[in-house]
């Protein structure tokens, strides 16, 4: 399967998805004009990836901001993870944000996903 | 040239850290931004107060390229609006103000109204339930014409942890002026100081 690998921008996170070494993962900042246009290939890579499972998919965010546009796009790679057997979530914030932290409770509320809360 | 004396004059009185009036696009929301971290960090703001008033910012700021309507384009350009930033010793104030359709006003208002009455919880539980509501809905399907999710003024209300203040002034026949004030406080405890 393609590799995601995509650098953060000021706007953008930085996005890594690789079932071969196991990497999945979404950090930095979301708040593209356009967060749909932004989301769709990983959704799709996620289509495909459903597929072809991993035993297990441990998905990171490890998000400073992101808009509420970004959080209905947050949602939807959530509710495409609900799909994946053996997948879990693993939510950063920072230990002094408790609105993130909030935020990940929020999601993990939304999904039937397990969450695994740490702080950085 | 006096008027830039008074100019200056204002923004001091009014604790104002940064004006910006013109057209509105996500390229200005960048540096807007960058600019009001920029001014944050050189007086080592707390970074939880930070966050607060960044998050503020971005959802005001895009709202306002989202929705606002171009008002005498030929001498203001598109999407002509004003945004501030303020600081006093206890409070971030983030202003906006930006033509919008008189037709509009009233239901905006009634909505602005209705977040104003709920509490914290009560807007947590508002927040789930659109959020809900937009679950089945994947990609732009869930999201408004003009990309939004329908959680900006909620997001900023949570966020701030204060009430929205708001005015309409009628500009003329078919426009009128909304301006809009954010409140964060400076002086929020933080779990890492304490």
């Amino acid at each position: 399967m393609d590799v995601i690998n995509l650098e953060p921008t000021e706007d953008t996170p930085k996005v890594i998805l690789d079932k071969n070494r196991q990497v999945f993962e979404i950090s930095g900042r979301s708040l593209p004009e356009d967060a749909a246009e932004f989301y769709q290939p990983i959704l799709e890579w996620l289509e495909e990836y459903e597929n072809q499972v991993n035993p297990e998919t441990k998905f990171m965010f490890k998000l400073e901001y992101f808009n509420t546009a970004s959080s209905k796009l947050i949602l939807d790679i959530l509710s495409k993870l609900e799909e994946i057997e053996g997948a879990s979530v693993i939510w950063y914030f920072h230990e002094d944000d408790e609105d993130m932290e909030e935020a990940g409770e929020e999601f993990s509320d939304l999904v039937d996903i397990p969450f695994d809360f740490k702080t950085y | 040239m006096k008027y830039i004396y008074d100019l200056h004059k204002v923004m001091l009185k009014q604790s104002l850290l940064l004006v910006y009036e013109g057209e509105f696009s996500q390229e200005i929301t960048k540096a807007v931004l960058a600019m009001a971290e920029r001014n944050m960090d050189s007086f080592g703001e707390q970074r939880k107060v930070k966050t607060k008033v960044f998050n503020v910012m971005v959802e005001l700021l895009q709202n306002i390229f989202k929705h606002s309507q171009s008002y005498q384009e030929e001498i203001y350009g598109k999407n002509n609006a004003i945004f501030s930033l303020a600081k006093t010793d206890d409070y971030y104030f983030v202003l906006s103000g930006n033509p919008l359709f008189t037709s509009e006003v009233e239901s905006l208002k009634n909505r602005l109204d209705a977040i104003n009455l709920l509490d914290a919880a009560g807007l947590k539980e508002e927040r789930r339930r659109i959020m809900k509501s937009n679950k089945s809905n994947i990609g732009k399907k869930g999201l408004s014409d003009k990309g939004g999710a329908g959680l900006g003024f909620l997001d900023m209300a949570k966020k701030s942890g204060n009430k929205i203040h708001f005015d309409f002034e009628q500009i003329n026949d078919q426009l009128s002026f909304f301006s809009l004030r954010m409140t964060i406080d400076r002086n929020i405890e933080s779990k890492s100081e304490k």
